[in-house]
């Protein structure tokens, strides 16, 4: 038995120790917006924010969770229902094609304001390096996440520096 | 014919014999009756095959093409409202089914007929034979970037003008008013003398019973108030959230999970399998084995030999258990082939040369050379390569006796229907296919295997079975960009003219212009040999240009050169009858500044390619330092004749180019033993945000026919990223992926170049 609070619910799971949160949060939580995608650690679409802090769920054992608190993609809107800013800036630079990998990008990107509200480009680097998108959108992430941080960005859309 | 193409079969049976046939069948004709019961909800009428209005004035487009990313159905929508005059906020999209009345009919037109205006007593007819065509050939296809420029340009603008024809003339029945005197403005009806109005839904029930028209009146492009227009992607919010529906976020009451594994030498067959471990683990439910299948893809032909699968009650014991499996493959003898091997091997079909067929043969290129001042040959090659979609292939099945039913996301939903009733033995009516929003599809997911390995599974085991591939999986069982070499031969005159170009390749596939070049060279021979491997291909992100892209972009560079002229004006100087093209190179060049001085240790390249009907031109600057080239900056310029949706053009230009630029940074399969080597992202790398260019994209509108935006900002950033490092190193990589190139330099010797790469 594991318990941890999920999106601000305790919840309990009985299930083999080894398995990772990935897969219970897939499977017996019905939270489908965490990706599997490798299942290694290589490509961050399951990326979960474990007591804060951006963590890959395909590689994180469900034992190691006990009283953690744990946040996926459908915990990232407000308390009222109201987009977190990266996911209104995510809309704003029509970030998405395919979409797969975006929960794991916004749940990196997310982390890493809040550790670090004003990131230059290479904490950007750092930070989200770990995440795959092979619709190829690091540009319009890169923007998006310098448009909520105050920093001026790169407009794709209009094709000049903006803010 | 030798194997299935899309141009092959299409000829055939339209063209081949007695033309085109009268007295076919025509549809579509009334939709009501025939797709009504298809796609049609509550106070919803079906007023054109690909539109529906509900009782609160709300339109539907209903979009014969499935989502991978390209953002193609809000553009298609957008297209459709335009010619409608509907009130954007009102309109809505939903994915055809996958049924006979949504065979893409249009991809077929587009394809065949392209540029043709047929007179419009016989549109229908044709319309009606490449409706059955398609049926036939089970094309539902979403690839050939062509969505917006066929279904879109042919179908769906006429839709949308249709419906508002017929909404006008029931309206002026209705109102006992001329139809010259009726409006139409955001879903509205308008009679300003009268002050009479009514929202579209008013008349829907009775429009409804018309046929529509298939050749209605179209719009200008100066009239266009939404085509022309960037707006906001309909599907966007839903994968902000991680509400967006995948097919692997499929569940089914009872399901359980496979993983699987097949045949690491592509078509060999299990030889024996000890599953001892796997049978006594808690929660594995049955090993069951899948034998080979094949089937027509969108390239070539694909054949897959056998799976093992363990099904369990979670997919990480499936996984587990399909680890401790003690297999043995039969290697069909090809336990020797390795990506050497292959290689040596096209070198020896290209020299010898038999059966060499000609894609062009201009002027008299044997005396061209004899006179030429300067000849200059080299050899070109490029590796195997996936296309590790983010969501692995996966399918969830429910197959019985009578029916079967498939959630899935794929590129063809008909051609999956019934290639997966020919094998379980259905008709195409008891199969039910249910598409999802694909997390990639890149061509991978035109070929039906995956879905066919589920559904083979879910009958074994008689309950609900999702099956999803693990990366290594994806990665190993994949339908690669082919392997490829070419070689070159370019004779130049006396003043640095380019005056005969001669080329060899292997393995021709689609399009067949790829190889071409655009150049004004009185002199061409091109051709290709076959050499043929047992290693899978299949259609990879614009296909033969992919490679050709990067041969022939990269050699003409290689001339420039040779010729001691600047590789701007030396393609621009060959491009004098040809304005479009021009117009491209000559503004990708002033956006990216060309000529600026850069520094040492920097450099700058260029490439131009025609493809999928459009015209990209791109600028690379690199700093190559310590050996290891950082891609800065990429400068792209495309004219697809009209951009339906200017950012979303602008989007899969820069998708395009990144997913080019991961091949040609660290895209490399090999072959070892017969198998593929690579298992993971560790060994088959993307371009991550870390090495991720500034992308600035400009678009063209020259009014042109339309051309697709999806495929064609491939092609051109793998040889305008090796003409840069020629720039910045004098060394030129002939063959990729970059990162195996010695670049080392004298030059980076100095520290203020080693400086650049800090």
């Amino acid at each position: 038995m594991t318990t941890f609070t999920l999106n601000g619910e305790t919840r309990t799971v009985d299930t083999d120790p080894e398995t990772p949160a990935l897969w219970v949060i897939r499977e017996q939580l019905d939270l489908t917006g965490t990706k599997f995608g490798c299942g290694m650690a290589q490509c961050g679409a399951c990326t979960i924010h474990v007591n804060g802090r951006a963590q890959r769920a395909c590689i994180t054992s469900i034992a190691s969770l006990e009283g953690a608190s744990i946040t996926t993609i459908e915990g990232l809107k407000g308390d009222d229902g109201s987009l977190h800013a990266l996911q209104q800036a995510w809309i704003d630079h029509q970030v998405p094609q395919c979409g797969y990998c975006q929960s794991g990008q916004l749940m990196s990107a997310a982390a890493l304001l809040a550790d670090n509200p004003n990131p230059s480009d290479a904490d950007i680097d750092t930070a989200m390096r770990g995440n795959v998108c092979r619709c190829g959108m690091y540009g319009r992430i890169r923007s998006a996440i310098k448009q909520v941080a105050g920093a001026s960005f790169y407009d794709a859309m209009e094709g000049s520096q903006n803010g | 014919m030798g194997k299935w193409t899309r141009r092959g079969v299409l000829s055939a049976g339209v063209l081949g014999g007695t033309g085109l046939v009268i007295g076919i069948a025509v549809r579509p004709g009334n939709p009501t009756e025939t797709a009504g019961h298809l796609v049609l909800g509550e106070d919803e009428n079906l007023l054109h095959i690909y539109l529906k209005i509900d009782g609160d004035n709300r339109a539907t487009a209903i979009l014969p093409h499935s989502e991978m990313g390209q953002g193609a159905q809000t553009a298609l929508t957008q297209m459709l409202a335009e010619e409608m005059d509907a009130d954007w906020n009102l309109m809505r999209f939903e994915e055809a089914p996958a049924n006979a009345e949504y065979a893409n009919m249009a991809v077929g037109r587009g394809y065949l007929f392209k540029g043709i205006d047929f007179p419009d007593v016989v549109v229908p007819t044709v319309d009606g034979l490449m409706l059955n065509l398609a049926d036939a050939l089970g094309m539902q296809i979403t690839g050939g970037s062509m969505s917006i420029r066929t279904t879109g340009q042919y179908f769906l603008r006429a839709a949308g003008a249709s419906v508002r024809e017929m909404l006008v003339k029931t309206a002026s029945k209705a109102w006992g008013v001329p139809e010259s005197e009726i409006r139409t403005a955001k879903s509205m009806l308008h009679h300003d003398s009268s002050g009479r109005l009514a929202p579209y839904s008013e008349f829907a029930a009775a429009a409804a019973e018309m046929t529509p028209s298939s050749t209605p009146k179209l719009k200008k492009t100066s009239q266009f108030s939404i085509m022309g227009h960037s707006k906001p992607r309909h599907d966007i919010p839903s994968k902000v959230d991680g509400t967006a529906m995948f097919a692997m976020d499929v569940k089914r009451p009872g399901m359980v999970y496979a993983a699987v594994k097949r045949t690491p030498v592509a078509g060999g067959t299990l030889r024996r399998v000890d599953d001892n471990a796997a049978r006594a683990m808690k929660g594995v439910i049955d090993v069951v084995k899948v034998g080979p299948s094949s089937a027509a893809g969108l390239v070539g032909t694909y054949s897959a030999g056998d799976t093992i699968a363990v099904v369990a009650d979670s997919y990480w014991t499936a996984e587990k258990a399909l680890a401790s499996l003690k297999l043995e493959w039969n290697t069909e003898g090809k336990e020797r082939v390795s990506s050497e091997s292959i290689f040596e091997q096209f070198d020896r079909d290209i020299t010898a040369g038999v059966d060499r067929a000609n894609d062009v043969a201009m002027g008299d290129a044997t005396a061209a050379f004899d006179s030429a001042a300067t000849v200059l040959t080299a050899d070109y090659r490029v590796p195997y390569l996936a296309h590790t979609c983010m969501e692995p292939p996966n399918a969830t099945a429910e197959v019985f006796a009578d029916r079967a039913e498939i959630w899935v996301g794929c590129q063809n939903p008909l051609g999956f229907r019934q290639h997966l009733a020919a094998n379980l033995g259905l008709d195409v009516q008891q199969v039910t296919l249910h598409n999802y929003f694909m997390g990639g599809g890149f061509g991978r997911k035109s070929n039906a295997d995956y879905a066919l390995q589920a559904a083979m599974i879910a009958r074994q085991v008689g309950r609900p079975v999702q099956m999803v591939y693990s990366r290594a999986e994806d990665i190993k069982q994949d339908f690669y960009r082919p392997a490829v070499q070419s070689r070159f031969k370019a004779g130049l005159d006396a003043d640095g003219k380019l005056v005969a170009w001669q080329n060899t390749y292997v393995d021709k596939h689609e399009p067949v212009e790829a190889p071409l070049i655009p150049y004004a060279i009185a002199a061409q021979d091109i051709g290709h040999v076959a050499s043929p491997t047992h290693v899978p291909f299949g259609a990879w992100r614009s296909v033969d240009h992919s490679q050709h892209g990067f041969f022939t972009e990269s050699f003409v560079d290689e001339a420039a050169h040779a010729a001691g002229r600047d590789p701007y004006e030396f393609r621009a100087e060959m491009l004098k009858d040809k304005p479009r093209l021009l117009a491209v190179l000559n503004r990708v060049a002033k956006e990216a500044d060309w000529g600026r001085p850069m520094e040492e240790g920097r450099g700058r390249g260029i490439s131009l390619q025609e493809s999928f009907g459009s015209i990209v031109g791109q600028v690379v600057e690199v700093t190559v330092s310590g050996g290891k080239t950082w891609v800065d900056r990429v400068v792209a310029v495309i004219d697809a004749g009209y951009a339906v949706s200017p950012d979303g053009t602008k989007a899969q230009i820069e998708s395009g180019i990144i997913y080019g630029l991961s091949a040609a940074m660290y895209g490399e399969i090999t072959i070892e033993d017969g198998a593929v080597a690579q298992s993971s992202f560790a060994d088959y790398d993307a371009i991550r945000m870390h090495d991720s260019p500034v992308i600035e994209t400009h678009i063209i509108n020259s009014g042109a026919e339309m051309g697709g935006a999806g495929e064609p900002g491939t092609p051109g950033v793998a040889p305008a990223l090796a003409n840069a490092i020629f720039d910045a190193t004098g060394k030129r990589v002939r063959s990729l992926p970059v990162i195996k190139a010695d670049l080392r330099s004298d030059a980076e010797a100095s520290p203020a170049v080693a400086a650049l790469g800090a």
